[in-house]
Order: C-alpha cells, then structure tokens, then sequence
C-alpha cells in the first residue's frame, strides 16, 4: 500500500515536471546552447591562439564564469584563484 | 432564475459537447489516426520536439490559452443581458472554438508542426501570410495595451490586490530559484508557492496601497500603466527561468484553485441571476447585439490567439494524432467554463437588479470589476469567506492572467520587431533592448493616444481587440477548410463557422467606424481602418482560396 502511494507520488511529481518545464523547455534549452557555444569559442580562441572573437562578451559572461571557476579552483585543491588578475573568492 | 441552473446548463452542454459533437469531428472529419507519427515523434530533439503526456499538454495548452480576456469579454458582454453571452460562450465554445482549436492542431501536426501563420504562406497564399503578420502584431499590440489598463483599474479599484499581485512576483522568483537550484522538490515547492500566494491574499486587504492622485502629474492610472509597462519590459528581458516559467506555473495552479472554488461556492449558496435575461433598456451609447456580441466575447467562444498556441507549441508535443481532441477541443472547454464562471460572476453576485444597474451604467463599464465584485460576494455567500478577502482573490486571479499574458505579449512583439530587423536589415532593431523598447512605446502610445492622460485606450479598442481576434480565427478557419476540401471531406464544419465569423467581424467594423467617425475620434479611425482593410483582404483571399480549392479534383492525403 505504501509503495503504492510512493509510487503514485512519483508519478504526479513527474508529471508536475513535465507541466512546469513544457511552456519554456525550449526557451530554456537555447539559453543553454547559446550559453555553451559562447563558452567553447572563448576556450577553442584562447587555446589556438586566436583573437578572441567573443571577447565583447566576456564581461557579460563574467558572472557565469565565476561560479564555474571558483568550483574548477577548488575540485584542483587551491584554496584560492591562482590568477591575480582574476579573484573569485 | 438560479445559478445553479445555469452553471450546469452550460457546464452540460460543454460536456455533451465533447463527448459527442468532438468525436464526431475528430472520427469523421479530421480522421485522427493514433497510427500517424506525429512530428513530436517524426523530429524529436528534446527541445521543441517533445511527445508529451495529453494531460500535461491540455493543461500548458489550457493555461496557455486562458488569460483575462475570457473573462474581460463575457463581464462586458452580459450588457445585453445574460442570455445572449450564455448561449453565445456554449454554443460558441462547442461549434466554433473546439473545432477551431482541434483543427489547428490537426493542421499543423500534418504539416510538420509548422505554425498557422507558415500555414497560411503555403495553404493559402503568400499575401494572406503578410495580412496575418500584420493581424497577429494588432492583436498583440491591443492585448497590452488593454492588459495594462485593466489592472491599473483593478488595483485602484480594490487597493488590497497590490501587495499579493506585486508580491507574486517576489514569490515567483524566489520559487524559480528553489526549482532551478533543486534546492526543493517541485511538489514541496507548489504548496510553499501557493500557500505563499494565498498568504499575501489574506495579508493584502490589511495593508491597502493606494497611489496619489496626482504624481507629477499623472493620474494613479496613468501611473500604474507606466509602472506595469515597465515591470513587463524587465521581465520580457529576463532569462525565462527567472521569472516567467515559475510565474506561469503558480498562476496555472491558482487558476484551477479559483475555478474549484467559484464553482464550488455557486453550488454551496445557490446565488440568483439577478441581471435581466435579454437587457431591453440598455443604456444609452450601448451598440447593437448583433454584431458586437460576437466580437466582445472573442475568448471564451472562438479566439485566433489559440490557433497561434495550438500551431506554435502545443503541436510540437502531441503524443498521438488522436490526442488533439482531448488537448485542443477540452482546451476550449476549459476557457468556456472559465467564461461561464465570469457570466455567473457579473450577473448572479449582485443583490438586487438596482445594483446591477448601477455598474453596468454604459458599454465597457463592469468588465473585470463587476467579475471581482460580483464573483467576491458568490464567494462570500457560498464559501463563508471574507467579502474583502474573496474580492482579492478573484481582483489577484485575474490581475495575474493579465499580467503574465501582457509580458508574454511583450516579449512576442519583441520578436516581430527583430524579425523584422532581419528581413529589413536594421541591425539596431535585432537586438533585445531597443525592440523592447519600441514594443513599449507602441502600446504606450495605443494607451495614451486613444484614451487621453489617463491611458485608458485599452478599454475603448477592446471591441477592436476582438475584431482582430476574430480575423486570426477566420485566418486558421480558412486553412483548416482548404485542407478539409483538397482531401474530399466535408468542410461545412467549418466553413460555417468562418463565414459567420466573417460577416460578424466586418459588420461590427463599419459599425465602429461610423461610431469612431460621429465621436471624432481619429486615432481609432484610422486603426479601425487598418483591421477593416486586413478584414477585406482577409475575405477577398478566403474566396478566392476557396474556389481553387473546390475547383480541384480533391486528392485523399495522409
């Protein structure tokens, strides 16, 4: 009975999902892409050498980098950034 | 004459409608297969494509489609009395708005989820896809503009609705963050966010905000316009996930809560209809019945802006064929239900004729005030509830529709004028930030050049609003119809509706123009032209379509 009742709570949770997700699923999705294609152009210029084309954007995506890179610091076990020029914590 | 009557007169007639009338469409007609792939399937990318779950679908698709216009439409309409709305709201809502929202549908998914506007281009023609553009940034255009009017006069009117309508946005953003983080489960979340809601509900009506009348000068109107215009400027500019996407959801939830409970109150208290049932003493300047009626209730019984849904979003996620009746026929049997309560609201929640009288004292008066007033004492009578409380509730529920319709809206227009930055290469106005801009300063500019200092033009081209609505209607109509006649089915399901659709629309136009021309209103004038010209054309094209397509040898296709 309980794991019925487990069940059928799964179920409306995952049906509450799909309902909250269905109007802006794709909306969001593109975000996402644009997000990662803005972010693998930064890192494919910057690896090959060549001027950065996004570079007009960067301060844009600043915010969003420095979540990632301060998580990227420290999984590397540096208590702190190693660039002076680019503080996170 | 007892509500109770009422509500299950309609509610039955809804019913039966789909139980029998939409199968009939949907077997014979259309001829649903649950074998054809559905693009969902045919191109799914987890994106746009996406099969999804009929109920899950029918309630974005519902809670999509239902914004204060099924409500602000009939609470004008029962002017002429209750019984013209009434029959107009269930048989519209069976005969007209089902097939019409199936039919969109079932068009697009046999045509690779295209949008009724591509539909057009290729079904119809590339001139009737330029009339259509054109309708669909009207229809967008009046639908903020009339959108911030109507809650600038709900918040002046009941000033307890300000905390709980600007403080569901605070609740909004702080559930979007709660989900997007996965900080909570959304079931825990949607009980959080609607106890919020309700809270701030109960709290508003104790700490009323009003505006001055006079802010460098301004009228508290004027003030609230401009204020609302720039709370959906932001919010069409924020990533979807910040405010939107949480504020839809919680406003869906609320919307099913608040029908729960106006049904449930009419049923408890068995209010009476005290409006008359055919209004002989209309008051002076009121237009004729016949055409307005079919033109001020426009959602509710047959909407164009739910072809738009139902081809833009609703047709990528269709499962299987045959869940496009259950999606968009029962989809237009929400939005008729929610008509009918706002029926009931306007015409049974008052105590006497007298009272009723004194709000609906000329055309457009009562509208969503008589909906909260009204509705607020059926609540009071049925649910025991506070009368201040109960009239919060409704004046948030419907405040909500407006505004999450309006930064919608917003954000729609946005998109035509960066469309139309490519196709004209003005690279300014492809970027966010100025189409915004110039979004808001045409609605603006609708506001306040048809309605003076205080902005109120939305309330005065409502009946424009429906006009053109109804031409987008015509528009799907039209296609549905070609496509129905090239496979050698029979059309007349809805070729019928188009044609009255058709002569309605065009009627209650030149009707408003020569009103529009006695007033000597000229900004109405000439957007009255505008839609009388699209009308035309709009006929002119239908004819002609369709006498290509009865002239060739049908071909049955998929």
């Amino acid at each position: 009975m309980a794991g019925r009742i487990l069940g059928a709570l799964r179920r409306l949770n995952e049906l509450g999902t799909q309902y909250y997700n269905a109007p802006y699923r794709a909306a969001i999705a593109r975000a996402r892409r644009d997000e990662e294609d803005l972010f693998m152009l930064l890192v494919f210029s910057e690896m090959m050498g060549i001027p950065n084309p996004a570079a007009w954007s960067t301060l844009e995506l600043q915010p969003l980098l420095m979540d990632r890179f301060h998580e990227w610091h420290t999984r590397m076990c540096m208590e702190r950034s190693p660039l002076d020029h680019f503080r996170c914590c | 004459m007892s509500a109770i009557v009422l509500l299950l007169l309609g509610l039955g007639g809804m019913a039966a409608g789909y139980l029998f009338y939409s199968r009939f469409i949907a077997d014979r007609i259309f001829r649903l297969d649950p074998n054809f792939r559905t693009p969902a399937h045919e191109y799914e990318d987890g994106v746009d494509f996406v099969p999804t779950n009929r109920y899950v679908l029918w309630g974005h698709h519902f809670t999509s489609v239902a914004g204060a216009a099924p409500i602000v439409g009939p609470a004008i309409a029962v002017i002429w009395g209750w019984l013209p709305a009434f029959v107009w709201v269930v048989l519209g809502t069976i005969f007209f708005a089902g097939v019409h929202d199936s039919g969109a549908l079932w068009a697009s998914v046999r045509n690779r989820a295209k949008s009724v506007g591509a539909l057009t281009g290729e079904v119809v023609g590339h001139r009737a896809r330029t009339i259509f553009m054109i309708v669909i940034f009207l229809v967008l255009l009046m639908v903020n503009a009339v959108f911030g009017v109507v809650i600038a006069n709900l918040l002046i009117n009941n000033p307890g609705a300000v905390v709980p309508v600007w403080g569901a946005i605070a609740v909004a953003l702080i559930i979007g963050q709660l989900i997007y983080r996965r900080i909570i489960g959304l079931g825990v979340v949607s009980v959080v966010g609607v106890l919020a809601l309700y809270s701030l509900i109960y709290i508003g009506p104790q700490v009323p905000v009003a505006l001055p009348d006079q802010v460098m000068g301004l009228s508290a109107s004027a003030s609230w316009i401009l204020l609302l215009f720039a709370y959906a400027a932001i919010a069409s500019l924020l990533p979807v996930w910040v405010l939107l996407q949480p504020r839809d959801y919680i406003n869906g939830l609320q919307l099913f809560v608040g029908l729960i409970l106006l049904y449930g109150a009419v049923l408890i208290g068995n209010p009476t209809v005290v409006a008359p049932m055919i209004n002989v003493d209309v008051p002076a300047g009121t237009p004729s019945l016949l055409p307005l009626l079919f033109v001020t209730i426009a959602c509710g019984a047959i909407s164009g802006f739910h072809g738009l849904v139902a081809s833009g979003t609703s047709s990528k996620q269709l499962n299987q064929e045959t869940d496009a009746r259950f999606v968009g026929y029962f989809g237009a049997v929400g939005e008729g239900s929610l008509a009918l309560a706002a029926i009931i609201a306007a015409t049974a929640g008052f105590a006497t004729l007298a009272d009723w009288q004194a709000v609906y004292t000329a055309f457009g008066q009562g509208s969503l005030t008589a909906f909260v007033d009204g509705g607020a004492a059926i609540l009071a009578g049925g649910m025991g509830m506070d009368a201040g409380v109960a009239a919060t509730l409704l004046t948030v529920m419907a405040a909500l529709f407006a505004g999450t319709t309006m930064d919608t809206g917003l954000r729609l227009q946005r998109y035509i004028f960066q469309e139309w930055g490519e196709i004209y290469q003005q690279k300014w106005l492809t970027r966010p930030l100025p189409a915004t801009l110039l979004s808001v300063a045409t609605c603006l500019l609708l506001a306040f050049g048809a309605g003076g200092a205080d902005g109120s033009g939305g309330l005065l081209i409502w009946p424009l609003f429906g006009t053109t609505n109804q031409l987008l209607a015509g528009l799907t109509l039209l296609v549905i119809t070609i496509m129905l006649v090239r496979r050698g089915r029979p059309a007349i399901y809805t070729l019928g509706p188009l044609v009255f659709l058709l002569v309605m629309t065009l009627l209650a136009l030149l009707i408003q123009l020569k009103s529009f021309y006695d007033k000597q209103d000229w900004f109405l004038l000439g957007l009255d032209l505008v839609v009388l010209v699209a009308a035309l054309l709009v006929t002119l094209e239908c004819a002609a379509a369709l006498r290509k397509a009865f002239s060739q040898e049908p071909a049955e296709q998929g």
